[in-house]
Protein backbone atom coordinates (compact mmCIF):
# COMPACT_ATOMS: atom_id res chain seq x y z
CA UNK A 1 0.00 0.00 0.00
CA UNK A 2 1.03 3.61 -1.01
CA UNK A 3 2.39 5.62 2.23
CA UNK A 4 1.29 8.47 3.39
CA UNK A 5 -1.98 8.67 2.11
CA UNK A 6 -5.15 8.62 3.48
CA UNK A 7 -7.53 5.26 3.56
CA UNK A 8 -9.96 7.16 1.27
CA UNK A 9 -6.90 8.46 -1.22
CA UNK A 10 -5.85 4.76 -1.66
CA UNK A 11 -7.07 4.27 -5.21
CA UNK A 12 -5.48 7.72 -6.32
CA UNK A 13 -1.99 6.62 -4.68
CA UNK A 14 -2.31 3.36 -6.36
CA UNK A 15 -3.02 4.94 -9.98
CA UNK A 16 -0.36 7.80 -9.40
CA UNK A 17 2.09 4.66 -8.43
CA UNK A 18 1.36 3.04 -11.70
CA UNK A 19 1.89 6.02 -13.94
CA UNK A 20 5.25 6.56 -12.60
CA UNK A 21 5.92 2.89 -12.94
CA UNK A 22 5.17 3.52 -16.29
CA UNK A 23 6.35 6.81 -17.06
CA UNK A 24 10.16 5.08 -16.15
CA UNK A 25 8.79 2.66 -18.88
CA UNK A 26 8.18 5.24 -21.61
CA UNK A 27 4.65 4.24 -22.36
CA UNK A 28 3.20 7.54 -22.77
CA UNK A 29 -0.01 6.85 -24.49
CA UNK A 30 -1.00 4.65 -21.27
CA UNK A 31 0.33 7.67 -18.95
CA UNK A 32 -1.76 10.23 -21.15
CA UNK A 33 -4.63 7.67 -20.49
CA UNK A 34 -4.06 7.68 -16.90
CA UNK A 35 -3.77 11.10 -16.37
CA UNK A 36 -6.89 11.52 -17.17
CA UNK A 37 -8.34 8.95 -14.87
CA UNK A 38 -6.44 11.00 -12.28
CA UNK A 39 -8.26 13.79 -12.25
CA UNK A 40 -11.39 12.36 -12.90
CA UNK A 41 -10.72 10.41 -9.55
CA UNK A 42 -9.30 13.40 -7.52
CA UNK A 43 -12.48 15.16 -8.78
CA UNK A 44 -14.64 12.90 -7.39
CA UNK A 45 -13.00 11.95 -4.05
CA UNK A 46 -12.66 15.37 -3.12
CA UNK A 47 -15.69 17.23 -3.78
CA UNK A 48 -18.54 16.22 -1.31
CA UNK A 49 -15.80 16.02 1.68
CA UNK A 50 -17.03 15.24 4.93
CA UNK A 51 -16.40 17.29 8.06
CA UNK A 52 -13.83 14.49 9.24
CA UNK A 53 -12.24 13.99 5.82
CA UNK A 54 -11.50 17.39 5.98
CA UNK A 55 -9.59 17.25 9.49
CA UNK A 56 -7.59 13.96 7.81
CA UNK A 57 -6.93 16.60 4.87
CA UNK A 58 -5.56 19.72 7.04
CA UNK A 59 -3.56 17.16 8.94
CA UNK A 60 -2.19 15.21 5.33
CA UNK A 61 1.27 14.04 6.16
CA UNK A 62 2.39 14.91 3.15
CA UNK A 63 0.77 18.98 3.22
CA UNK A 64 2.78 21.12 3.23
CA UNK A 65 4.82 23.13 6.28
CA UNK A 66 5.69 26.35 6.70
CA UNK A 67 9.32 26.22 5.62
CA UNK A 68 8.05 24.92 2.34
CA UNK A 69 5.67 27.69 1.74
CA UNK A 70 9.42 29.76 2.52
CA UNK A 71 11.29 28.23 0.41
CA UNK A 72 8.88 28.73 -2.73
CA UNK A 73 7.23 31.92 -1.68
CA UNK A 74 9.61 34.20 -0.12
CA UNK A 75 13.38 35.02 -1.39
CA UNK A 76 16.40 36.28 1.21
CA UNK A 77 14.66 34.67 3.85
CA UNK A 78 16.28 34.83 7.43
CA UNK A 79 15.18 32.75 10.00
CA UNK A 80 15.33 34.59 13.53
CA UNK A 81 15.76 32.76 16.73
CA UNK A 82 14.85 32.33 20.47
CA UNK A 83 13.18 35.06 22.88
CA UNK A 84 15.64 37.34 24.27
CA UNK A 85 14.64 35.64 27.65
CA UNK A 86 14.54 31.82 28.11
CA UNK A 87 14.99 29.50 25.20
CA UNK A 88 14.42 29.01 21.10
CA UNK A 89 11.21 27.35 19.77
CA UNK A 90 11.69 25.03 16.87
CA UNK A 91 7.80 25.00 17.09
CA UNK A 92 7.42 28.57 15.62
CA UNK A 93 9.26 30.27 12.99
CA UNK A 94 10.24 33.53 12.34
CA UNK A 95 12.00 35.54 10.23
CA UNK A 96 12.30 38.44 7.75
CA UNK A 97 12.12 38.21 3.82
CA UNK A 98 11.16 39.26 0.72
CA UNK A 99 8.01 38.17 -1.68
CA UNK A 100 7.93 40.22 -4.84
CA UNK A 101 11.09 42.35 -3.89
CA UNK A 102 8.94 43.81 -0.75
CA UNK A 103 10.31 43.07 2.44
CA UNK A 104 8.19 42.00 5.34
CA UNK A 105 8.27 39.82 8.63
CA UNK A 106 7.14 36.46 8.44
CA UNK A 107 5.93 34.08 11.78
CA UNK A 108 4.38 30.88 12.07
CA UNK A 109 4.13 27.64 13.21
CA UNK A 110 6.50 24.44 11.59
CA UNK A 111 5.84 21.22 12.15
CA UNK A 112 7.73 18.06 11.46
CA UNK A 113 8.08 15.78 8.76
CA UNK A 114 9.95 12.51 10.25
CA UNK A 115 9.53 11.09 13.52
CA UNK A 116 12.81 12.54 14.24
CA UNK A 117 11.98 16.52 13.09
CA UNK A 118 8.02 15.87 14.49
CA UNK A 119 9.81 15.71 17.81
CA UNK A 120 12.30 18.71 17.41
CA UNK A 121 9.71 20.43 16.49
CA UNK A 122 7.18 19.06 19.22
CA UNK A 123 4.49 18.47 16.42
CA UNK A 124 3.96 22.36 15.81
CA UNK A 125 3.20 22.58 19.73
CA UNK A 126 4.75 25.92 20.31
CA UNK A 127 5.84 26.89 23.98
CA UNK A 128 5.67 30.51 25.82
CA UNK A 129 9.40 31.26 24.18
CA UNK A 130 7.64 30.48 20.70
CA UNK A 131 4.74 33.00 21.03
CA UNK A 132 7.35 36.03 22.56
CA UNK A 133 9.80 35.09 19.84
CA UNK A 134 6.90 35.97 17.38
CA UNK A 135 6.19 39.43 19.50
CA UNK A 136 9.96 40.25 19.46
CA UNK A 137 9.78 39.65 15.22
CA UNK A 138 6.71 41.57 15.15
CA UNK A 139 7.98 44.45 17.04
CA UNK A 140 11.04 44.43 14.81
CA UNK A 141 8.76 44.73 11.81
CA UNK A 142 7.25 47.83 13.31
CA UNK A 143 10.45 49.84 13.77
CA UNK A 144 11.34 48.80 10.28
CA UNK A 145 8.09 49.37 8.73
CA UNK A 146 7.40 45.62 7.62
CA UNK A 147 4.40 43.90 7.19
CA UNK A 148 3.60 40.77 8.74
CA UNK A 149 2.63 37.72 7.32
CA UNK A 150 1.33 34.72 10.08
CA UNK A 151 1.12 31.55 8.62
CA UNK A 152 -1.15 28.98 11.17
CA UNK A 153 -0.50 25.30 11.37
CA UNK A 154 -0.43 23.89 15.19
CA UNK A 155 -2.83 21.12 16.90
CA UNK A 156 -2.59 23.35 20.09
CA UNK A 157 -0.23 25.06 22.31
CA UNK A 158 1.46 22.82 24.25
CA UNK A 159 0.11 21.64 27.45
CA UNK A 160 3.48 20.67 29.43
CA UNK A 161 4.99 21.54 33.21
CA UNK A 162 7.61 23.99 31.94
CA UNK A 163 4.66 25.54 29.56
CA UNK A 164 3.05 26.33 32.39
CA UNK A 165 6.02 27.30 34.45
CA UNK A 166 6.62 29.56 32.24
CA UNK A 167 3.48 31.51 31.62
CA UNK A 168 1.83 29.80 28.77
CA UNK A 169 -1.47 31.80 29.30
CA UNK A 170 0.12 35.10 29.66
CA UNK A 171 2.46 34.73 26.16
CA UNK A 172 -0.94 34.11 24.26
CA UNK A 173 -2.75 36.83 25.68
CA UNK A 174 -0.16 39.49 25.45
CA UNK A 175 0.39 38.17 21.77
CA UNK A 176 -3.73 38.81 21.02
CA UNK A 177 -3.40 42.15 23.10
CA UNK A 178 -0.16 43.34 21.03
CA UNK A 179 -0.80 41.93 17.55
CA UNK A 180 -4.19 44.36 18.06
CA UNK A 181 -2.54 47.14 18.08
CA UNK A 182 0.41 47.25 16.00
CA UNK A 183 0.48 49.71 13.78
CA UNK A 184 1.75 47.87 10.48
CA UNK A 185 -0.42 45.46 8.17
CA UNK A 186 -1.01 41.78 8.94
CA UNK A 187 -2.33 38.82 6.82
CA UNK A 188 -2.63 35.34 8.80
CA UNK A 189 -2.99 32.21 6.72
CA UNK A 190 -4.21 29.25 8.21
CA UNK A 191 -2.86 26.63 6.46
CA UNK A 192 -3.76 23.60 8.26
CA UNK A 193 -4.86 23.36 12.06
CA UNK A 194 -6.00 25.86 13.72
CA UNK A 195 -6.07 24.60 17.06
CA UNK A 196 -7.55 26.61 19.40
CA UNK A 197 -5.54 29.24 21.48
CA UNK A 198 -2.19 27.92 20.16
CA UNK A 199 -3.59 29.16 16.96
CA UNK A 200 -5.23 32.43 17.85
CA UNK A 201 -2.04 33.73 19.59
CA UNK A 202 -0.65 34.52 16.03
CA UNK A 203 -3.69 34.47 14.52
CA UNK A 204 -4.96 38.43 15.09
CA UNK A 205 -4.91 40.29 11.98
CA UNK A 206 -6.46 43.08 8.98
CA UNK A 207 -7.01 40.02 6.86
CA UNK A 208 -7.37 36.17 8.49
CA UNK A 209 -7.48 34.08 5.67
CA UNK A 210 -7.66 30.20 4.99
CA UNK A 211 -6.40 27.76 2.65
CA UNK A 212 -9.60 25.46 1.35
CA UNK A 213 -9.04 22.39 3.65
CA UNK A 214 -7.71 24.04 6.13
CA UNK A 215 -9.68 24.04 9.77
CA UNK A 216 -9.97 26.50 12.56
CA UNK A 217 -11.50 25.51 15.86
CA UNK A 218 -12.73 26.15 19.39
CA UNK A 219 -11.44 22.44 20.36
CA UNK A 220 -10.25 19.73 18.82
CA UNK A 221 -12.25 17.07 17.06
CA UNK A 222 -11.04 14.78 19.80
CA UNK A 223 -11.45 17.32 23.18
CA UNK A 224 -14.68 17.81 22.27
CA UNK A 225 -15.86 14.38 21.76
CA UNK A 226 -14.46 13.06 25.16
CA UNK A 227 -16.24 15.94 27.15
CA UNK A 228 -19.42 16.30 24.99
CA UNK A 229 -20.10 12.18 24.60
CA UNK A 230 -17.54 10.83 27.01
CA UNK A 231 -15.89 9.00 24.15
CA UNK A 232 -12.74 10.00 22.99
CA UNK A 233 -13.97 8.13 19.48
CA UNK A 234 -16.28 10.01 18.34
CA UNK A 235 -14.27 12.39 16.58
CA UNK A 236 -16.63 12.29 13.17
CA UNK A 237 -19.49 13.92 15.24
CA UNK A 238 -17.66 16.48 16.59
CA UNK A 239 -15.59 17.40 13.78
CA UNK A 240 -19.25 17.72 12.01
CA UNK A 241 -20.94 19.82 15.22
CA UNK A 242 -17.49 21.96 15.42
CA UNK A 243 -18.05 23.81 12.12
CA UNK A 244 -14.67 24.37 11.95
CA UNK A 245 -13.61 24.56 8.23
CA UNK A 246 -13.26 27.55 5.60
CA UNK A 247 -16.33 27.72 4.09
CA UNK A 248 -18.35 27.34 7.99
CA UNK A 249 -16.16 29.52 8.69
CA UNK A 250 -16.77 32.03 5.77
CA UNK A 251 -20.17 31.84 5.98
CA UNK A 252 -19.71 32.84 10.16
CA UNK A 253 -17.96 36.20 8.94
CA UNK A 254 -15.08 34.52 11.15
CA UNK A 255 -12.58 35.07 8.43
CA UNK A 256 -12.51 37.10 5.30
CA UNK A 257 -11.46 34.70 2.08
CA UNK A 258 -10.73 31.44 1.49
CA UNK A 259 -7.51 30.33 -0.27
CA UNK A 260 -7.83 27.73 -3.23
CA UNK A 261 -6.08 24.39 -3.20
CA UNK A 262 -4.42 22.53 -6.24
CA UNK A 263 -7.64 19.94 -7.20
CA UNK A 264 -7.90 17.17 -4.17
CA UNK A 265 -5.50 19.38 -1.73
CA UNK A 266 -1.64 21.45 -1.24
CA UNK A 267 -0.66 17.79 -0.61
CA UNK A 268 -1.17 16.91 -4.66
CA UNK A 269 1.06 19.81 -5.39
CA UNK A 270 3.45 21.74 -3.32
CA UNK A 271 4.49 24.30 -5.98
CA UNK A 272 0.80 25.44 -7.00
CA UNK A 273 -0.43 25.70 -3.53
CA UNK A 274 2.62 28.00 -2.84
CA UNK A 275 1.50 29.54 -5.70
CA UNK A 276 -2.15 30.59 -4.94
CA UNK A 277 -0.88 31.32 -1.77
CA UNK A 278 1.08 33.90 -2.75
CA UNK A 279 -0.74 35.31 -4.97
CA UNK A 280 -3.65 35.83 -2.27
CA UNK A 281 -1.38 36.64 0.45
CA UNK A 282 0.18 39.53 -2.46
CA UNK A 283 -3.17 40.74 -3.15
CA UNK A 284 -4.00 41.38 0.40
CA UNK A 285 -1.06 42.88 1.26
CA UNK A 286 -1.59 45.92 -1.75
CA UNK A 287 -5.04 46.39 -0.33
CA UNK A 288 -3.38 47.06 3.12
CA UNK A 289 -0.46 49.16 1.40
CA UNK A 290 -3.10 51.98 1.20
CA UNK A 291 -4.29 52.12 5.20
CA UNK A 292 -2.84 54.20 7.21
CA UNK A 293 -1.21 53.13 10.56
CA UNK A 294 -4.18 53.73 12.62
CA UNK A 295 -6.87 52.53 9.73
CA UNK A 296 -5.06 49.26 10.43
CA UNK A 297 -5.01 49.41 14.21
CA UNK A 298 -8.99 50.78 14.50
CA UNK A 299 -9.78 48.26 10.94
CA UNK A 300 -8.48 45.01 12.52
CA UNK A 301 -9.84 45.68 16.20
CA UNK A 302 -13.42 46.82 15.11
CA UNK A 303 -13.51 43.14 13.36
CA UNK A 304 -13.00 41.32 16.31
CA UNK A 305 -15.31 43.73 17.99
CA UNK A 306 -18.26 42.48 15.42
CA UNK A 307 -17.61 38.84 16.43
CA UNK A 308 -20.17 37.14 18.35
CA UNK A 309 -24.03 36.10 18.48
CA UNK A 310 -26.08 37.48 21.14
CA UNK A 311 -29.67 38.54 21.48
CA UNK A 312 -31.88 40.93 24.25
CA UNK B 1 -20.01 19.62 43.11
CA UNK B 2 -19.42 19.35 46.79
CA UNK B 3 -21.54 21.63 49.25
CA UNK B 4 -18.13 22.88 50.17
CA UNK B 5 -18.35 24.28 46.16
CA UNK B 6 -21.40 26.21 46.32
CA UNK B 7 -21.70 27.06 50.06
CA UNK B 8 -25.70 26.96 50.56
CA UNK B 9 -26.17 24.28 53.16
CA UNK B 10 -26.59 25.14 57.02
CA UNK B 11 -23.02 23.45 57.69
CA UNK B 12 -20.06 23.12 55.32
CA UNK B 13 -17.36 20.70 54.84
CA UNK B 14 -13.93 22.37 54.54
CA UNK B 15 -12.04 20.96 51.31
CA UNK B 16 -8.96 22.03 53.05
CA UNK B 17 -8.52 20.35 56.68
CA UNK B 18 -12.21 18.40 56.81
CA UNK B 19 -13.46 20.94 59.79
CA UNK B 20 -17.39 21.14 59.66
CA UNK B 21 -18.25 24.40 59.47
CA UNK B 22 -21.59 26.66 59.96
CA UNK B 23 -22.19 28.99 57.30
CA UNK B 24 -23.50 32.12 59.06
CA UNK B 25 -20.05 32.11 60.90
CA UNK B 26 -18.35 31.39 57.47
CA UNK B 27 -20.21 34.00 55.67
CA UNK B 28 -18.85 36.30 58.32
CA UNK B 29 -15.51 35.21 57.63
CA UNK B 30 -15.68 36.30 54.03
CA UNK B 31 -15.79 32.17 53.49
CA UNK B 32 -12.80 31.78 54.39
CA UNK B 33 -11.91 28.69 56.76
CA UNK B 34 -11.53 29.65 60.91
CA UNK B 35 -9.75 26.67 61.00
CA UNK B 36 -7.17 26.22 58.14
CA UNK B 37 -7.60 29.58 56.07
CA UNK B 38 -8.54 27.37 52.77
CA UNK B 39 -10.63 29.88 50.76
CA UNK B 40 -14.45 28.52 49.91
CA UNK B 41 -15.37 29.14 46.80
CA UNK B 42 -17.45 31.86 46.42
CA UNK B 43 -19.83 33.69 43.04
CA UNK B 44 -20.46 37.02 42.35
CA UNK B 45 -23.09 38.19 44.85
CA UNK B 46 -20.35 37.50 47.29
CA UNK B 47 -17.61 39.00 45.71
CA UNK B 48 -19.93 42.40 45.01
CA UNK B 49 -20.55 42.40 48.74
CA UNK B 50 -17.03 42.07 49.66
CA UNK B 51 -15.40 44.33 47.25
CA UNK B 52 -17.98 46.82 46.25
CA UNK B 53 -19.60 49.95 48.88
CA UNK B 54 -23.06 49.54 47.64
CA UNK B 55 -23.34 47.01 44.81
CA UNK B 56 -23.43 47.00 41.24
CA UNK B 57 -25.24 49.19 38.44
CA UNK B 58 -25.17 46.42 36.75
CA UNK B 59 -26.00 46.93 33.17
CA UNK B 60 -26.68 44.81 29.57
CA UNK B 61 -28.24 42.52 31.99
CA UNK B 62 -29.99 41.16 29.67
CA UNK B 63 -27.85 40.11 26.99
CA UNK B 64 -28.29 36.58 26.19
CA UNK B 65 -27.20 33.93 24.07
CA UNK B 66 -28.18 32.68 21.01
CA UNK B 67 -27.20 29.19 19.37
CA UNK B 68 -25.22 29.90 15.96
CA UNK B 69 -23.11 26.65 15.54
CA UNK B 70 -27.10 24.76 16.45
CA UNK B 71 -24.96 22.51 19.16
CA UNK B 72 -26.05 19.35 20.30
CA UNK B 73 -27.64 20.14 23.82
CA UNK B 74 -26.67 23.54 24.47
CA UNK B 75 -29.96 25.02 24.35
CA UNK B 76 -30.25 22.70 27.58
CA UNK B 77 -27.49 23.51 29.50
CA UNK B 78 -28.28 27.23 28.53
CA UNK B 79 -31.91 27.03 30.56
CA UNK B 80 -29.98 24.69 33.06
CA UNK B 81 -28.04 26.89 33.83
CA UNK B 82 -29.96 30.39 33.63
CA UNK B 83 -32.22 28.65 36.62
CA UNK B 84 -29.14 27.71 39.09
CA UNK B 85 -27.92 31.30 38.67
CA UNK B 86 -30.80 33.36 37.70
CA UNK B 87 -28.89 35.09 34.84
CA UNK B 88 -28.33 34.66 31.12
CA UNK B 89 -24.79 34.02 31.03
CA UNK B 90 -21.06 33.75 32.77
CA UNK B 91 -20.49 37.66 33.53
CA UNK B 92 -22.01 40.74 35.14
CA UNK B 93 -20.58 44.07 35.16
CA UNK B 94 -21.65 47.73 35.47
CA UNK B 95 -20.63 50.47 37.72
CA UNK B 96 -19.89 50.91 41.48
CA UNK B 97 -17.53 51.96 44.10
CA UNK B 98 -14.67 50.50 46.15
CA UNK B 99 -13.96 52.96 49.38
CA UNK B 100 -15.41 55.88 47.32
CA UNK B 101 -13.82 55.49 44.24
CA UNK B 102 -15.91 54.90 41.17
CA UNK B 103 -14.84 51.85 39.26
CA UNK B 104 -16.17 49.95 36.52
CA UNK B 105 -16.34 46.16 38.32
CA UNK B 106 -17.13 42.59 36.13
CA UNK B 107 -17.45 38.99 37.62
CA UNK B 108 -17.92 36.12 36.63
CA UNK B 109 -19.98 33.08 37.72
CA UNK B 110 -18.19 29.54 37.54
CA UNK B 111 -21.69 27.75 37.83
CA UNK B 112 -22.93 29.40 34.54
CA UNK B 113 -21.43 26.25 32.24
CA UNK B 114 -18.04 26.74 33.89
CA UNK B 115 -17.87 30.08 33.88
CA UNK B 116 -16.95 29.67 29.92
CA UNK B 117 -16.85 32.43 27.34
CA UNK B 118 -18.78 32.36 24.57
CA UNK B 119 -20.46 35.77 22.77
CA UNK B 120 -21.87 37.06 25.25
CA UNK B 121 -19.03 36.75 28.22
CA UNK B 122 -16.47 37.97 25.38
CA UNK B 123 -19.27 41.02 23.72
CA UNK B 124 -19.64 41.91 27.58
CA UNK B 125 -16.39 41.97 28.91
CA UNK B 126 -15.31 44.16 25.80
CA UNK B 127 -18.36 46.55 26.70
CA UNK B 128 -16.98 46.53 30.49
CA UNK B 129 -13.60 48.05 28.58
CA UNK B 130 -14.61 50.61 26.80
CA UNK B 131 -16.89 51.90 29.00
CA UNK B 132 -13.93 52.03 31.80
CA UNK B 133 -12.08 53.90 28.61
CA UNK B 134 -14.72 56.65 27.94
CA UNK B 135 -15.71 57.65 31.67
CA UNK B 136 -12.29 57.04 32.54
CA UNK B 137 -12.52 54.75 35.55
CA UNK B 138 -10.50 51.98 36.34
CA UNK B 139 -11.27 48.40 35.54
CA UNK B 140 -11.55 45.86 37.91
CA UNK B 141 -12.36 41.95 36.69
CA UNK B 142 -12.88 38.63 38.89
CA UNK B 143 -12.47 35.56 36.70
CA UNK B 144 -13.40 32.34 36.83
CA UNK B 145 -13.25 30.03 33.97
CA UNK B 146 -12.75 26.59 32.44
CA UNK B 147 -12.19 28.61 29.54
CA UNK B 148 -13.70 29.26 26.17
CA UNK B 149 -17.47 27.62 25.19
CA UNK B 150 -16.93 24.67 23.17
CA UNK B 151 -20.81 24.98 21.97
CA UNK B 152 -20.49 28.89 20.00
CA UNK B 153 -17.22 26.88 18.63
CA UNK B 154 -15.09 29.47 16.58
CA UNK B 155 -17.52 32.67 18.12
CA UNK B 156 -15.85 31.64 21.85
CA UNK B 157 -12.52 31.27 20.72
CA UNK B 158 -12.35 35.05 19.17
CA UNK B 159 -14.06 36.42 21.87
CA UNK B 160 -10.43 36.03 23.56
CA UNK B 161 -8.74 38.25 20.98
CA UNK B 162 -11.97 40.05 20.91
CA UNK B 163 -11.40 41.21 24.88
CA UNK B 164 -7.29 41.43 24.49
CA UNK B 165 -7.06 44.12 21.84
CA UNK B 166 -9.94 46.25 23.82
CA UNK B 167 -7.34 46.26 26.73
CA UNK B 168 -4.53 47.23 24.34
CA UNK B 169 -6.70 50.37 23.63
CA UNK B 170 -7.49 50.60 27.94
CA UNK B 171 -3.66 50.49 28.26
CA UNK B 172 -2.85 53.33 25.72
CA UNK B 173 -5.48 55.30 27.42
CA UNK B 174 -3.74 54.71 30.22
CA UNK B 175 -6.00 53.80 32.79
CA UNK B 176 -5.50 51.16 35.27
CA UNK B 177 -7.02 47.69 35.09
CA UNK B 178 -6.68 45.40 38.36
CA UNK B 179 -7.48 41.53 37.28
CA UNK B 180 -8.34 39.04 39.90
CA UNK B 181 -8.55 35.51 38.57
CA UNK B 182 -9.91 33.07 41.27
CA UNK B 183 -10.31 29.35 41.70
CA UNK B 184 -10.70 27.91 38.79
CA UNK B 185 -9.65 30.16 35.86
CA UNK B 186 -8.40 28.36 33.24
CA UNK B 187 -8.06 27.94 29.33
CA UNK B 188 -9.45 30.76 27.42
CA UNK B 189 -10.53 33.43 29.70
CA UNK B 190 -6.63 32.76 31.47
CA UNK B 191 -5.08 33.55 28.06
CA UNK B 192 -6.80 36.51 27.52
CA UNK B 193 -8.09 39.07 29.53
CA UNK B 194 -6.94 37.53 33.08
CA UNK B 195 -3.60 37.68 32.37
CA UNK B 196 -3.28 41.21 31.41
CA UNK B 197 -3.85 43.15 34.60
CA UNK B 198 -1.57 46.27 35.26
CA UNK B 199 -1.64 44.39 38.04
CA UNK B 200 -2.99 40.56 38.65
CA UNK B 201 -4.11 39.56 41.93
CA UNK B 202 -5.50 36.17 42.97
CA UNK B 203 -6.50 34.11 46.32
CA UNK B 204 -4.57 31.83 48.74
CA UNK B 205 -4.74 28.12 46.71
CA UNK B 206 -6.75 29.05 43.55
CA UNK B 207 -5.99 26.96 40.67
CA UNK B 208 -4.65 29.21 37.58
CA UNK B 209 -3.13 27.98 34.32
CA UNK B 210 -3.22 27.76 30.58
CA UNK B 211 -4.02 23.65 30.49
CA UNK B 212 -6.06 21.82 33.04
CA UNK B 213 -4.16 19.95 35.58
CA UNK B 214 -5.51 16.49 33.77
CA UNK B 215 -4.97 17.72 30.39
CA UNK B 216 -1.52 18.12 31.46
CA UNK B 217 -1.29 14.46 33.11
CA UNK B 218 -2.37 12.85 30.32
CA UNK B 219 0.24 14.91 27.78
CA UNK B 220 3.12 13.76 30.02
CA UNK B 221 1.92 10.66 31.70
CA UNK B 222 2.92 11.37 35.43
CA UNK B 223 1.11 12.95 38.19
CA UNK B 224 1.23 16.21 38.72
CA UNK B 225 3.20 17.70 41.98
CA UNK B 226 1.51 18.95 44.32
CA UNK B 227 0.62 22.99 44.94
CA UNK B 228 1.54 23.04 40.86
CA UNK B 229 -0.45 25.78 38.91
CA UNK B 230 -1.48 26.94 42.78
CA UNK B 231 -1.67 31.18 43.37
CA UNK B 232 1.70 30.57 45.11
CA UNK B 233 3.02 28.53 42.27
CA UNK B 234 1.83 31.74 39.51
CA UNK B 235 3.62 34.29 42.26
CA UNK B 236 6.75 32.33 42.48
CA UNK B 237 6.73 31.97 39.00
CA UNK B 238 6.30 35.88 38.49
CA UNK B 239 2.46 35.65 36.31
CA UNK B 240 0.75 37.34 40.06
CA UNK B 241 2.18 40.76 41.54
CA UNK B 242 0.44 39.60 44.66
CA UNK B 243 -1.65 36.87 46.83
CA UNK B 244 -4.05 38.23 48.94
CA UNK B 245 -6.39 36.83 51.74
CA UNK B 246 -9.74 37.39 50.67
CA UNK B 247 -9.73 39.27 53.83
CA UNK B 248 -7.84 41.99 52.63
CA UNK B 249 -8.80 42.14 49.06
CA UNK B 250 -10.99 45.06 49.29
CA UNK B 251 -8.00 47.11 51.40
CA UNK B 252 -5.59 46.32 48.56
CA UNK B 253 -7.74 47.67 46.02
CA UNK B 254 -8.84 51.03 47.81
CA UNK B 255 -4.25 51.32 48.42
CA UNK B 256 -3.62 50.36 44.79
CA UNK B 257 -6.27 53.26 43.70
CA UNK B 258 -5.44 55.22 45.86
CA UNK B 259 -1.98 55.80 44.34
CA UNK B 260 -2.71 54.84 40.69
CA UNK B 261 -6.03 56.96 40.35
CA UNK B 262 -6.19 59.43 43.04
CA UNK B 263 -7.70 62.73 41.14
CA UNK B 264 -10.65 60.31 40.70
CA UNK B 265 -11.62 60.00 44.41
CA UNK B 266 -14.50 62.80 44.67
CA UNK B 267 -15.61 62.59 40.97
CA UNK B 268 -18.59 60.49 41.89
CA UNK B 269 -20.75 62.48 39.84
CA UNK B 270 -20.46 60.20 37.38
CA UNK B 271 -22.17 57.18 38.55
ZN1 LIG C 1 -10.30 24.30 56.74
Amino acid sequence: MPQGWLDFEQPLAELMERIDELTAIGAKEEVKRLREQVKELKSKLYSNLTPWQQVLLARHPRRPYMLDYIERMVTDFVELHGDRAFADDPAIIAGIGKINETGLAIIGHQKGRDTKEKLYRNFGMPHPEGYRKTLRVMKLAVRFGLPILSLIDTPAAYPGVGAEERGQAEAIARNLREMAILPVPIVVVVCGEGGSGGALAVAVGNRVLMQENALFSVISPEGCASILWRDGSKTKEAAEVLKMTASDLLKFGIIDEVVPEPLGGAHQDWDEAAKLLKRAVMANFRKLALKSAEELVKQRISKLASVGVYTR
Amino acid sequence: MTQSQTPDGMWLRCDGCGEILYRKALERNFFICMRCGHHFRIFPEQYIKIILDNGLKELDSDLAPSDPLEFPQYREKLAKARSKTGKPDAFSYGKGKISGRPVVFGVMDFRFIGGSMGSVVGEKIARSIRLARNKRLPLIIVSTSGGARMHEGMFSLMQMAKTAAELGLLRQAHIPYISIPVDPCTGGVMASFASLGDIIISEPGALLGFAGPRVIENTIGEKLPKGFQRAEFLLKHGFLDMVVSRRDLKETLTRILSILWPQKQDESGTL
